[in-house]
């Protein structure tokens, strides 16, 4: 931790500890890390996440206790565990809830993290280590959703592996690869399992090093100024964020045990409650809501670029759209990292926000027509906000002045001169 | 502890933190994370499919005077034996302190003596000497006794002989001669008709 | 950024998600529009009603068993909590020792287990071959046709679908039930249909394929006509009037009939629900509630800090 150690081992056997495992000093330190005293709730996101992953790994666990990782029975098994296991319905449902609630949260969580520039030196480690966690979430939910082995698990990951196909020379053997066989089948479904076990475990650790990075580099702010003088503009971690993002989770879990309890099966999608049949392909195959934007990226691109055929342009796009986000801190050159200070860029990204909306909705719609049309044109300002808007804004704007430390900033900010009201803007009780 | 910028005495003090607002919270938090942890334990109890077995049936009409069966029951073998009267006879006159084991080892009867009447005696406290029913698992390391199936081994005293270290069981099932420390042990039954048992 | 900002957004996001699922529902094709029924076991305090359900079992067990199975359900699920069959204590002439409200001791139940229409195949018996048993409350519902193949024979090469889940694997499930069960139309004289074939304005499908040449030009209706609604399914219309006998006094109509086995097969799909929605309102409230007293704590903590 980059903060001076405040921890004095108080009686012997922590001295003896501390000498030998400071797990305390550790858990102390992490605690009292000094935050910036101007965090809104969009900083909380980072806590839920961790309840989200952890909430996810636990009842996948469970889960697992139940479930058979073969054709003939992995359907029956999911059954089984909704029918007879006790409380298997609620763990079920948790987990199936819990990967939407999941990529809501990390959604927020990231554009929160654009919004503020919270990738920019010296936290672009931060950010890749975010975006290798999101890759791994895509990942890990993908080959989750294959294991009740619906059709819809079935078709998805067909049409998902079937994408391998498009790279050049090697694409076929990838593909036989990944299936382990000819096709989706039992081989492709037990590795799934297996994967989708070790995966969560893999997100853990790199959420570990997300989280040391931070705290190396300190937390950005809404101000995106940095911390100058530690007594005025931070914080201790606990009590102040530690209640607050108490609050924000307990509120989180509202609205996940609203789907849970009341609308489990709302998110989901109708054909996943008939049991996988490689003879029957659905009406219309439909990836989960968090995938939909990336959906219609790999539609969008229904024509040849240069020597690159449509299909690998479209599966080139949907990665793409993600890879962009390695470079982002050395595409962005402006030198302020929030958008509150910066007029311009924040129309483009409210521009961006809704772009990356529609092209959820998009995604979920048959690709023909004014559909993909319009997929063409978000998708076209996606990577134009990256590779066009943010490289030239860092030149060409001129931003508002900048407070000179965080307490000025929240002192400005009282005096009702932000056009931000904060939530506890009210006289102290 | 970081002071803030405008706190009059600059501190934040110890009262603040064990204010009434906080005991509660974290009351109910802590009783919430309790009530949570028994869904993920209580799923690792027998399911319902696992419970509608733990409970069976057995139609005893086909089984003729002198002729054994064993069924599956909770994983476990049942030996249910139709004794002749010769054989009751002798499982009668063997005297209490003549055993190994004077406990009975009947669910249906917990702590009596190990009487041949108080071997077959079933829930509702009925004896009924020509149906010897146990559970077929040696009292000593858990290998399944010989003597059920016609033509087997049933050692020295005619009941059961467990095959992996010499254990000897009488005709009621209760050990004679060998290393198993205990009489087999009688499952929980009861007659639901004259010819059909539930076991469990 | 504010609360209100915050709630905004997140609504917004929902928003999406939501109609982005449905919008996936309407892709399929071009039914006649559902129409909403009430049930029961709508909403976050509905249940299930278990007159209904035991008349849907009937329906069931009278009707739709002879084609379609329940591969997922066991004769013990209708006796447990909230089944159809489930029971308090026992009724009056069974002995002491029965606990009725075990499923597995259940009478009922095991009375319909031992006369169900279809036999458990078991064995092999000691003589190495499979042979045919009554159903213990135990077993799972043993299926009209032993394999995919027989059903596909028996039934002019379609295959009729297991109900344990259809209420859940159709949009809008329940709904959907009635409304094909009720819905049956007379062939419209615009289309043409193979024998075996029946029309219905509900079952997605497209009729386009079926108008007859003289209705058709260059692949679209001509002026004046429209496509009918719906498709062809190979299902009889299976509920008449009066088919089934109802001992309660219930109208022994095909709507009565068709909203009885919907209220069984929804419960058939999701046998939790009413636990799980229970269970629901004790954690919401408890939420709230906890919810409450961080925000109270929340703002004693922050009470002396500008931010």
């Amino acid at each position: 931790m980059s903060h001076p150690s405040t921890y004095t081992p108080g009686s012997g056997f922590e001295r003896w500890l501390d000498k030998r495992l400071p797990i305390v000093r550790f858990g102390a330190d992490f605690m009292g890390f000094p935050t910036p005293k101007n965090l809104n709730y969009w900083w909380t996101f980072g806590a839920i996440l961790t309840v989200c992953l952890v909430i996810q790994i636990v009842t996948g666990v469970i889960l697992a206790m139940h479930y058979t990782p073969h054709t003939s029975m992995a359907f029956a098994s999911v059954e089984h565990i909704m029918r007879d296991v006790n409380y298997g319905w609620l763990m079920r449902y948790v987990h199936a809830n819990g990967a939407s609630m999941f990529f809501l949260a990390v959604y927020i969580h990231m554009f929160r993290g654009l919004y503020y520039g919270s990738y920019k030196a010296p936290r672009e480690i931060v950010w890749m280590l975010g975006v290798v966690i999101y890759l791994l979430m895509m990942a890990t939910a993908f080959m989750g959703y294959v294991l009740p082995w619906g059709q819809m698990s079935y078709w998805g990951a067909t049409v998902i592996t079937n994408l391998f196909s498009a790279i050049p020379l090697i694409g076929d053997d990838i593909r036989t690869l990944l299936w382990g066989g000819f096709s989706v089948d039992n081989p492709t479904l037990n590795r799934f399992f297996s994967l989708h076990y070790l995966l969560p475990f893999a997100i853990f650790g790199v959420v570990v090093l997300h989280i040391w990075a931070f705290h190396t580099s300190g937390n950005n702010n809404p101000s995106g100024v940095e911390i100058k003088d530690v007594k005025k503009d931070a914080i201790p971690f606990h009590p102040y964020y530690t209640i607050k993002d108490g609050f924000a989770i307990v509120v989180f879990l509202i609205l996940f045990a609203a789907f849970v309890f009341f609308n489990p099966n709302a998110l989901g999608h109708a054909d996943n409650y008939v049991e996988a049949n490689p003879l029957v392909t659905p009406p219309s195959i439909v990836p989960e809501w968090y995938y939909l934007p990336f959906y219609a990226i790999l539609r969008a691109i229904t024509f040849d670029i240069f020597f690159i055929p449509a299909k690998l342009g479209g599966v080139l796009a949907m990665f793409g759209s993600i890879l962009i986000l390695f470079v982002l801190p050395w595409l962005d050159t402006s030198k302020v990292r929030s958008m509150r200070y910066r007029p311009v860029a924040r129309l483009w990204f409210i521009l961006f926000v809704i772009a990356c909306i529609a092209l959820g909705y998009l995604g979920g719609k048959p690709a023909e027509g004014v559909y993909v049309m319009w997929a063409q044109i978000c998708t076209a300002y996606y990577f134009g906000f990256f590779l066009i808007i943010l490289p030239l804004l860092g030149l060409l704007e001129t931003p508002k002045p900048l407070p000179r430390s965080i307490a000025e900033a929240v002192l400005k900010k009282k005096d009702g001169g932000g056009a931000e009201v904060p939530a506890h803007a009210a006289p102290a009780e | 502890m970081t002071t803030s910028d405008n706190t009059a005495d600059g501190d934040v003090t110890r009262r603040d933190f064990i204010h009434m607002s906080h005991i509660m919270a974290t009351a109910a938090a802590v009783g919430g994370g309790a009530a949570v942890v028994w869904p993920a334990v209580h799923q690792m109890n027998p399911d319902a499919s696992v419970l509608a077995l733990s409970t069976k049936e057995v139609d005893l009409s086909t089984i003729s005077v002198g002729q054994a069966i064993k069924v599956m029951w909770q994983g476990k073998p049942v030996f249910i034996r139709r004794r002749t009267p010769e054989e009751i006879a002798e499982a009668e006159a063997t005297p209490v302190s003549d055993l190994i084991d004077a406990n009975a080892r009947n669910d249906n009867l917990p702590g009596v003596d190990a009487t041949d009447t108080d071997r077959v005696t079933s829930r509702d406290g009925q004896a009924r000497p020509e149906w010897m029913i146990l559970v077929g698992v040696c009292t000593h390391l858990g290998c399944i006794p010989l003597g059920t199936t016609a033509g087997e081994n049933r050692g020295e005293y005619n009941g059961w002989f467990c095959p992996c270290h010499g254990s000897h069981y009488d005709v009621s099932g209760r050990i004679r001669k060998g290393p198993a420390p205990e009489n087999l042990l009688i499952p929980p039954y009861e007659f639901i008709s004259d010819t059909v048992v539930k076991i469990g | 950024m504010t609360m209100k900002n915050f709630s905004r957004i997140l609504t917004a996001t929902l928003f999406t998600a939501f109609t982005s699922v449905g919008v996936a529902d309407a892709a399929g094709g071009k039914a006649k529009k559902l129409e909403h029924q009430h049930w029961h076991f709508s909403g976050p305090f509905g249940k299930f009603d278990q007159d209904a359900m035991q008349r849907g079992y009937q329906v069931y067990e009278t009707v739709c068993s002879n084609c379609h199975g329940l591969e997922y359900l066991s004769f013990r699920h209708l006796g447990q909590k909230g089944g159809p069959f489930y029971l308090d204590k026992c009724p009056a002439g069974i002995p002491d020792n029965i606990d009725c409200s075990n499923p597995n001791d259940n009478p009922v139940v095991k009375a319909i287990a031992a006369n169900y229409k279809f036999q458990v195949t078991d064995g092999p018996d000691d003589s190495g071959d499979m042979f045919q048993r009554p159903a213990l409350p135990s077993d799972r519902f043993p299926g009209p046709f032993a394999n995919e193949q027989i059903a596909r024979l028996a039934n002019n090469n379609a295959l009729p679908p297991d109900l344990s889940l259809i209420t859940k694997a159709r949009h809008s499930g329940p709904d959907y039930l009635y409304a094909l069960l009720t819905g049956y139309e007379d062939t419209p004289d615009t289309v043409e249909i193979a024998a075996g074939q029946y029309y219905n304005p509900y079952f997605p499908g497209d009729m386009t394929q079926n108008m007859k040449p003289e209705f058709m030009d260059h692949g679209h209706a001509i002026e004046g006509v429209d496509v009918p609604l719906g498709g062809v399914l190979s299902m009889a219309p299976p509920l008449s009037d009066g088919m089934i006998e109802y001992t309660d006094g219930s109208p022994m109509t095909v709507e009565q009939y068709s909203k009885d086995v919907t209220e069984f097969l929804m419960w058939a799909a999701e046998p939790k629900m009413e636990a799980r929605k229970s269970l629901g309102v004790v954690s919401l409230i408890y939420l709230v509630i906890l919810a409450g007293l961080l925000y109270w704590s929340c703002r004693k903590v922050w009470s002396n800090v500008d931010h």
